[in-house]
């Protein structure tokens, strides 16, 4: 099966881990062995898990969920000796808004996935792994058990893997439609069948995961970047990066360009010159207003903002976060009210609903922003939305509280002009029913 | 054990074991952090976001019911940010919460509106809708308001960690969370109300309670539940002489806060309209009413004439009367009327363990015990539905100290769940399945061992012999059937020992007519039946002339000559001695116009007799039995304070012929109580009624 692609590659991309899409029938494995595959794992085999961990470490590689921890750190962070079993747990949850690179990996390259799932269980002495894919992606479920099929055909798992002693199995999981569910500790108790609202923490999935037990829980592009790590030495793949941040990692570009897709580019790669030179540059000709640069949890950036790096840190001095890759890029006609609208009501329809500040709060501002947006609020109200937005910002349960306020806050603190001359707009006499009753 | 750690809160060093929460090490140096969620002795929650305090070195403010203390800490409490977020916190539980307070069941002894009061904001900002649905009733007792919910889930985790039931659980997402049965629109469930008590707020209320009055239009009254041997202590809410409700929620007792939902809800019975109120005379058409002074002189003239016939006279006894009822009435037969035919119905052997462990200390078990215990064996009951408080205690031991549970039991129940070993045996088979349990419970520091009603006679000895060959610390609870079975015994309301199980040469008597010899004797003139009714399921083979003092027309009632109306345990002062030994004061709270206590009808039987037995003042009887009954040496203070003052040892235990067959429990389930259960509504109502022993 030889998936479609959505956009045309970019000349200017680094085709690490999506060298393969486009190829025919990518998600064999035949073309995988073909092309370098479980390599990297017969590589792994040969190194004690510590050499592993290490070279990991060594490749600069963070977490592509989001908060871009070091991955070998995390995995180091496993206790070696445990009577307990240990688990390797795939976050392809993939919720974030303007984020749609999991999906592609898993598409186009499943035994990618599966190998770097591999190494990780090596990596850690795990001998189980699931894949907890979001409810909206089922259909890949079919593709992943289809790759898991040929990996136990071809040796690649079970219970004496290439006749080496070594078991893994490994099983796919369907969510059903939430997206705190892919915070870490939400996702391993829907995995284990309960109701999906996070732990306390510490303890971490690392010590006290799935089942209580030690796990190693990553993102699916995190998961790719490893075989590339193996193969090629966790130093080449740290060169492609900037020095904090190595390699490369999927830009999932959308909104007012004439190019939105998926790119794969180096770490550190300039935000205007992704806009422009990747994507195609702003839809019609028109000006930049705007960028979310990392899915829409992350505070938004003004056009004078975007010439930057696009590494964890950079993002981060900036004020914003590179979060899961989701570029989200908006022209001068955009209603940035509106935004703020959409926004907010994503959140507080995600809202788990678990903890006060964000269940209570992500519905005020809901409320709220949709009154403004109708020009039925006072301008005093304004400051509200930033007073409610930091009453809930570092206070709540779990960073979803922090992912709805923070973009909010960031647009009106930013395009305020904008939702004042909305309520100095003729009110709207009835309101539309609809917008006011939280769904 | 644990090692201490020294933090700073506020300013105050305080030194506190390794692993206590900063809630709790802040609670000990006298300062209050705010929680909702937070509920001592329940699963951690982190969700009302509260109890937010500022740590040193720690950017974001943390929250001090999840944190544990650490060495060198400091924690402030009081700080702008940190009084600041409490607000933040307090506005947004508002901002949904329908503020319908005055109308609110809760109104007045609420944790939200307490909170608002101390550290909310003074206005509102909030304009939105509110979000809506309509109310739900669970069951008869339990009703659900999702508005005013603030999704604290103490409710969920009472069920779910306190009882092992698990009935409840959370639906929906976000704002739209609600807490719902986990059988969808009902509650199937011991219907204990235990989730109504915990709710901070008007969310959950009481199918009997609900709207019946405001809190501070109730006096309230502590004292002790009046169903099975646990000794539940309970706060009960007057208005009028009329109770209307039930709770221990002042933590006071033996039982914390548990009640289970014949203390919670089943004090109806009080109030039921069959209550007697005047005495009743059978006449050949049936009964007449008659005054008390007639009726009481009739009665002295039989036991007169029984009396001179050389004491032709038995006492049927009452399990729920109290210590001096019990005393006084044996004292009227034994010193007054010459008669040793006295008993009542026995549930358990408590005397034969008394007789294998005689001369040791602390054979016996308290309810603390429960808690505190290493290892737990139950034999041959099930305590979930005979017991619930000695089963609540022992879940939260296995919850917080992850006691070893063992089960010998004729079927499942509940405490499977927790059990490190459950084993099913024949009833009277409990002791030749030990065996297997051996090096298990060699291994443990020490063990209590419950028994139920198939373990008796020269079965106890056995056990404690066997126990004894573990060479571990040992302590027994012999399971009896009601509040003051234990008191009974103790009193010597039986045909073969006196009161502190000394011997009957001790007043050169003959063991007497047990309660069953007594239906079927042709020697009894008069028959004495106090609060009990043997003539549910038997029959009085010669009449001999019935007295009954009775609550209501019970089968037995309706055979009697005279009937005299009594006041039910709810209506008196005395005291009651629970299945562990622990003795505990009894206050009245409900006026029955027209009924008397047993004590005060005994006392004007025995004055009518002109007999001279002493005081017959409740008070004045604890002294004496304080005075003179084995076991009841205790600090009387602490009782009238309304502590829960452990009785033993008995020091002079007689050695009896036990009774073996005579001693059976009634098996109540968590629904049935014998004839009191029956005229309560809220027992006879629910859908679990009346349930079944051993269904797990
Ligand atoms: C509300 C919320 C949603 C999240 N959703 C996802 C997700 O869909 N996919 C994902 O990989 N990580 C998600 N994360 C991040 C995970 O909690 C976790 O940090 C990540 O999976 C760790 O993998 P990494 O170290 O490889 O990034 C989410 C976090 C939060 C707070
Ligand atoms: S912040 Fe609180 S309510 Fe929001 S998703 Fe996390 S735990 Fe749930
Ligand atoms: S019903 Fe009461 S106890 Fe249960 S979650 Fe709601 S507020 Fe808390
Ligand atoms: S456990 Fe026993 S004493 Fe306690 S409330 Fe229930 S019936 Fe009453
Ligand atoms: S009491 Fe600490 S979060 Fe609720």
């Amino acid at each position: 099966m030889s998936p479609r692609l959505y956009n045309e590659p970019s000349p200017l991309e680094v085709k690490i881990l999506t060298r393969r899409f486009g190829l025919p029938n990518s998600q064999s494995i035949d073309t995988y062995l073909a092309t370098g595959g479980y390599e990297a794992f017969r590589k792994a085999l040969e190194m004690t898990p510590e050499e592993i961990i290490e070279e990991v470490k060594a490749s600069n590689l963070r977490g592509r969920g989001g908060a871009g921890f070091p991955t070998g750190m995390k995995w180091g962070f496993v206790p070696r000796e445990s009577p307990l079993p240990k688990y390797v747990v795939v976050n392809a949850d993939e919720g974030e808004p303007g984020t749609c690179k999991d999906r592609l990996l898993m598409e186009h390259d499943p035994h990618q996935l599966l190998e770097g799932m591999l190494i990780a269980a090596r990596a850690v002495g795990a001998e189980r792994g699931y894949i907890y894919i979001r409810g909206e992606y089922r259909y890949l479920i079919e593709i992943l058990d289809r790759a898991i099929g040929e990996a136990y055909e071809r040796g690649f798992l079970g219970d004496n893997i290439l006749g080496t002693g070594m078991r893994f199995h490994v099983y796919t999981h369907s969510g059903a439609g939430s997206y705190e569910c892919g915070e870490e500790s939400a996702l391993l108790e829907s995995l284990e069948g309960k109701r999906g609202v996070p732990r306390i923490r510490p303890p971490f999935p690392a010590t006290a995961g799935l089942f209580q037990c030690p796990t190693v829980l990553n993102n699916v592009e995190t998961f790719c970047a490893i075989p590339a790590i193996i193969r090629d030495g966790g130093k080449a793949f740290a060169a492609l990066g900037t020095p904090r941040n190595g390699g490369t990692r999927l830009f999932c570009i959308s909104g007012h360009v004439n190019r939105p897709g998926v790119y794969e580019l180096p770490m550190g790669f300039n935000l205007l010159r992704m806009i422009h030179e990747v994507a195609g540059g702003v839809r019609d000709g028109r000006k930049l207003k705007a960028v979310i640069p990392g899915g829409s949890s992350c505070p938004v950036l003004k056009a004078e903002e975007c010439d930057l790096p696009m590494d964890f840190d950079s993002v981060a001095q900036a004020g914003s976060m590179l979060g899961s890759g989701g570029v989200v890029v908006m022209d001068e006609t955009t209603d940035m009210v509106r935004v703020a609208v959409r926004i907010a009501k994503f959140y507080q329809h995600e809202s788990c609903g678990w903890c006060v500040p964000c269940r209570e709060g992500t519905t005020w501002l809901r409320h709220l922003l949709t009154r403004i947006d109708q020009g039925i609020a006072k301008p005093s109200e304004l400051d509200l939305v930033v007073e409610i937005c930091n009453n809930m910002l570092g206070r709540t349960f779990c960073p979803l509280g922090d992912a709805a306020a923070m973009p909010i806050r960031s647009f009106v603190m930013k395009f305020r002009e904008e939702f004042e001359a909305r309520l100095r707009r003729p009110m709207v006499a009835v309101p539309d029913p609809d917008s006011l009753v939280v769904s | 054990m644990s090692k201490l750690v020294t933090l700073t809160i506020d300013g105050k060093q305080i030194q506190v074991p390794a692993g206590t929460l900063v809630i709790n090490a802040a609670k000990q140096a006298g300062i209050e952090i705010p929680s909702f969620c937070y509920y001592d002795g329940l699963s951690l929650q982190g969700a009302c976001r509260m109890c937010l305090v500022e740590v040193e070195r720690v950017p974001k403010l943390m929250t001090a019911c999840t944190l544990p203390v650490a060495e060198g800490m400091v924690v402030r409490t009081n700080t702008p940010q940190v009084i600041e977020a409490r607000k933040a916190m307090l506005e947004f539980l508002l901002t949904n919460h329908p503020l319908d307070c005055p109308v609110c069941d809760k109104g007045g002894e609420c944790e939200l509106q307490d909170m608002a009061f101390r550290y909310g904001a003074g206005e509102g900002r909030f304009v939105e809708f509110k979000y809506h649905v309509p109310e739900k009733q669970w069951s008869p007792v339990v009703y659900y308001d999702a508005p005013r919910c603030i999704l604290c889930y103490r409710c969920v985790r009472i069920c779910d960690e306190g009882l092992g039931v698990n009935a409840l659980g959370v639906v929906n997402r976000g704002v739209r969370s609600e807490i719902a049965p986990n059988r969808g629109d009902h509650l199937e469930c011991d219907e204990c109300g235990m989730c109504i008590d915990i709710c901070p707020v008007g969310a959950l209320t009481s199918g009997t309670y609900r709207y019946q009055t405001r809190p501070w239009e109730m006096s309230h009254v502590g004292t002790i539940c009046t169903f099975c041997a646990d000794g539940c202590k309970t706060t009960l809410g007057v208005r009028n002489g009329i109770i209307i409700r039930a709770n221990n929620r002042d933590r006071s007792g033996i039982n914390d806060e548990f009640l289970c939902i014949k203390g919670r809800f089943a004090f109806d019975f009080v109030h039921h309209p069959e209550r007697l109120t005047r005495p009743l005379i059978r006449t050949l058409s049936g009964f007449r009413e008659a005054s008390w002074a007639e009726a009481i002189e009739l009665v002295a003239e039989r036991f007169e004439q029984a009396r001179q016939q050389g004491g032709r006279i038995g006492l049927i006894g009452s399990t729920r009367t109290t210590n001096e009822e019990n005393y006084f009435l044996q004292k009227l037969l034994r010193q007054g009327l010459g008669s040793n035919h006295i008993d009542h119905r026995q549930s358990g052997d408590l005397v034969s363990l008394l007789m294998a462990t005689r001369g040791r200390e602390g054979a016996l078990a308290t309810t603390a015990d429960l808690y505190h215990a290493s290892g737990i064996l139950i034999l041959g009951a099930d305590l979930s539905q005979q017991h619930p408080l000695l089963a609540f205690q022992i879940r939260a031991n296995y919850r917080h100290h992850r006691a070893r549970v063992y089960v010998v039991t004729r079927g499942p129940v509940r405490e499977d769940q927790i059990a490190a070993r459950s084993l099913r045996v024949a009833p009277g088979q409990e002791l030749e399945a030990l065996e297997s349990l051996r090096t298990e419970l060699q291994g443990l520091p020490d063990l209590v061992v419950l028994y139920g009603d198939s373990i008796k006679g020269s079965a106890v000895a056995r056990l404690v012999q066997w126990c004894d060959s573990l060479a571990i610390a040992v302590r027994y609870v012999c399971l009896l059937d009601d509040a003051n079975s234990r008191g009974a015994l103790d009193m010597g309301l039986v045909p073969d020992w006196l009161p502190g199980y000394r011997s009957l040469d001790q007043m050169n008597l003959q063991p007497g007519l047990c309660w069953e010899e007594m239906l079927e004797s042709e020697e009894l003139e008069v028959l004495w039946v106090v609060g009990a009714n043997p003539l549910r399921r038997r029959h009085l083979k010669r009449r001999p002339w019935l007295v009954v003092q009775e609550l209501f027309l019970t089968e037995t009632a309706q055979q009697a000559d005279v009937v005299l109306p009594a006041a039910s345990a709810y209506e008196k002062r005395g005291t009651f001695t629970s299945v562990c030994g622990e003795l505990q004061q009894l206050q009245p709270a409900a006026q029955v116009p027209g009924a008397k206590t047993d004590l005060e009808i005994a006392s004007l039987i025995a004055l009518q007799l002109g007999l001279e037995l002493g005081p017959a003042d409740p008070d004045e009887l604890l002294g004496e039995i304080h005075r003179t009954v084995d076991g009841y040496n205790v600090d009387l203070p602490l009782v009238a304070a309304g502590a829960a003052v452990p009785t033993g040892p008995y020091p002079d235990v007689a050695a009896v012929a036990v009774r073996v067959d005579k001693i059976r429990s009634r098996e109540d389930t968590l629904f049935t109580a014998g004839s009191l259960g029956q005229r309560s509504q809220v027992l006879t109502s629910v859908r679990e009624a009346p349930g079944s022993l051993y269904r797990g």
